[in-house]
């Protein structure tokens, strides 16, 4: 016999059926609702407290925010979508805004096979849109794409995230609800709360352990 | 006595190192303080409540949600296979490893593979399995098993890490948090790009949509199931949820409950291999459901709530007998009191005999289990079921009976007989009132540190009938 239908054969033959649960009722994690500004107040100190920098940002112009926030760190690389609306916007603008000052523009436009090293030691950042945001956890929704790969999000040391603030829900329970996920999973989803961490040295926090040690959110208003 | 260390000897010798003490203690309180902070504003009974019916639905659910699962971990892409036992998985992941000719496996953390004991085996075939986390790297090195589920170097400090990584990896021997995390992210950075595999565990398997969640900070995770070409998961068979929206309590549970965060660093929810024209992501995801006892603890209905538990490891946080003897002291994968009550169903009663007894019932772990495990009233069933003889409750538990003894049995009995015989129970009580003077000052293990306790001169009864007499 299989190890299938012996494991399952034997959860079959339970003499009687095990007792069930009271009916859950999921409302004790929808209650808190909060407006738009307070869940935009609400997620901007949520991810301040674990690191992350928000930086707020007019929807017209976040490019020149955005580069001055680079070229300050004298950033040489950033990684960035081509398809996407967010990546559209930068490179139209991108010559314009640098003043050809750098940083230089990649993409991720080859399988991670063709350039593993590459991406691992040569890119400074790379910055990905978001499907939203969580206020109660200060969390950032991500499903990586042909366009904007697993990797982005992780492997530069610098991750750049552009949320857009009508976006932000208050919880994921409802966020999930509203954009139906029960209808399909991505092969990879993310909820990205701050930048890589561990605690496991005698409970002392570092950052960038094998993410990102920076995360930036551009709060797109 | 085996020529194995007990948990007795093992308890003895934490308890005289002021250092792992200290270690443990400081980490303990810091946790205790965290998830307190973390659950302000929450109605957190109404939470707990809700955690443990939807673990308790799908445990009721089981055999269905784990052909659901399977179904649509197939239909994402994602093979399934099934393992009896340790052995078994160790046997299914091994024979992957070498269909790819893997050399270099990396490794997420995962409490399951510690259960099956998976690196021996894989080293066993010539495969190298290196731990990515950074406390079990840190564990790794130092050829130890973790003492915590969450924290597994909890047990270290600093100075320990720096001398240890120096002496194995040639690190400067610098007390500094920060560069020695550097250090070890570098090397790691060039295992995970050399990897032929990348192997995890799973926290939540979702049925409804075929999703594997896995709750992480450091990114290792996220890097072992995305960077080499196969990643292979592997979880124990009573992971399994029906749906995504009973992921949302247990994630608010988990997080708050191991270590006080509102939310880990990463939530990775992978459900299906790099689809086609996608630029990473392993090409073959495979999902290995282990059973390993799980099956013949879910037959019982009061055994069966230790499978609610989601590894947020509080009841050790919470734990005094814990705090004070640390992880290693059990002896076992599952240390603390979630550990008490879930090897002796994996490993049989007559290996951990101790571990039921070692809890002073104080009650603090059920308190806080963000699923209410009833983990002490599991803990006396456990203790009646290693010395057996109640009739209306006969014992299951693998090694049941194990610590029975025939004397004491005899003992009991008697006492009884003799409790049931009013005249008897008279005619004795009166007897050891006189002759209390002979009762011996020492009473083995219990009078150590404390004073034995010594009969009144008068029964309760005599003195409650005497003060109502003088009353009325």
């Amino acid at each position: 016999m299989s190890a299938r239908e012996q494991i399952l054969g034997r959860l079959r033959q339970r003499k009687a059926a095990v007792p069930a649960s009271e009916q859950p009722d999921f409302s004790v994690l929808t209650r808190r609702q909060w407006s738009a500004g307070e869940r935009l107040d609400l997620f901007r100190q949520q991810i301040e407290s674990v690191h992350g920098e928000v930086m707020r940002v007019p929807r017209e112009d976040w490019l020149t925010p955005l580069v001055g926030w680079l070229q300050q760190r004298e950033i040489s690389t950033l990684l960035a979508p081509r398809q996407h609306e967010v990546g559209q916007t930068l490179r139209a603008g991108w010559t314009a805004a640098t003043g050809n000052k750098g940083p230089e523009l990649r993409a991720y436009d080859r399988p991670i096979e063709a350039w593993k090293p590459e991406l691992f030691s040569e890119v400074d950042a790379a910055l990905t849109s978001t499907l939203g945001g969580i206020a109660e956890t200060g969390s950032l929704v991500l499903w990586p794409d042909a366009d904007q790969p697993r990797l982005m999000s992780l492997v530069p040391p610098i991750h750049i995230a552009v949320l857009d603030a009508d976006r932000i829900y208050s919880n994921w329970l409802e966020l999930l609800r509203e954009q139906d996920w029960a209808a399909g999973m991505p092969a990879n989803a993310l909820l990205i709360s701050g930048p890589s961490k561990t605690a496991d040295i005698e409970q002392t926090l570092a950052y960038g352990v094998h993410g990102p040690a920076e995360l930036l959110v551009l709060v797109r208003q | 006595m085996t020529a194995e260390p007990t948990f007795h000897t093992r308890a003895r010798a934490s308890l005289a190192d002021p250092q792992i003490r200290a270690n443990f203690r400081n980490a303990m309180d810091g946790l205790m303080g965290k998830r307190t902070a973390a659950f302000e504003g929450w109605e957190l009974e109404e939470l707990r409540t809700l955690g443990a019916a939807v673990r308790q639905r799908a445990l009721s659910q089981l055999p269905d949600l784990l052909e659901q699962l399977e179904a649509n971990c197939e239909r994402n892409g994602i093979r399934v296979h099934w393992a009896r036992d340790g052995e078994e998985a160790c046997k299914v992941i091994t024979e992957l490893c070498q269909q790819h000719q893997a050399r270099h496996v990396i490794k997420g953390k995962s409490m399951v593979s510690e259960e099956m004991e998976l690196n021996h085996h894989l080293a066993g075939a010539g495969i190298e399995a290196l731990e990515s986390d950074l406390g079990e790297y840190i564990v790794q090195l130092a050829e130890e098993t973790p003492s915590h589920i969450i924290m597994p170097a909890i047990h270290k400090n600093t100075g320990e890490i720096s001398d240890l990584m120096h002496a194995k990896t040639g690190t400067e021997p610098r007390r500094d948090v920060p560069y020695l995390t550097s250090a070890a992210r570098q090397q790691l950075r060039t295992k995970f790009m050399q990897a032929d595999v990348g192997i995890s565990g799973v926290n939540f398997a979702v049925a409804a949509t075929g999703t594997l969640c896995l709750v992480e900070n450091e990114g290792n995770g996220r890097l072992t199931t995305t960077v080499p070409p196969v990643h292979i998961a592997v979880t124990g068979i009573e992971k399994v949820v029906g749906g995504l929206e009973d992921v949302a309590p247990l994630l608010a549970l988990l997080t708050r409950s191991a270590t006080g965060q509102h939310i880990t660093t990463y939530f990775n929810m992978i459900s299906g291999p790099r689809p086609e024209g996608h630029l990473d992501g392993p090409r073959e995801v495979h999902l290995v459901l282990v059973d390993n006892g799980r099956s013949e603890i879910w037959q019982d209905d009061e055994l069966l709530e230790t499978l609610r538990c989601i590894r947020c490891g509080a009841c050790m946080n919470h734990c005094p007998v814990y705090t004070r003897v640390g992880g290693h002291a059990y002896g076992t994968t599952y240390p603390g009191p979630i550990g008490k009550i879930l090897m002796p169903h994996l490993q049989g009663l007559a290996q951990t005999q101790d571990l039921p007894s070692a809890s002073s019932l104080c009650g603090a772990c059920g308190e806080v289990c963000p699923v209410k495990i009833p983990i002490p009233q599991l803990l006396v069933r456990l203790r009646r079921e290693a010395v057996d003889g109640d009739k209306l409750n006969p014992s299951v538990v693998r090694g049941h009976g194990v610590k029975r003894r025939r004397l004491e049995a005899l003992v009991w009995r008697l006492w009884a007989w003799g409790h049931a015989r009013p005249a008897l129970y008279r005619f004795g009580l009166a007897l050891a009132q006189r002759l209390r003077f002979l009762q011996p000052r020492r009473l083995g293990a219990w009078t150590r540190h404390r004073t034995a306790p010594v009969l009144a001169s008068d029964s309760l009864h005599a003195r409650m009938a005497r003060r109502d007499g003088g009353s009325s």
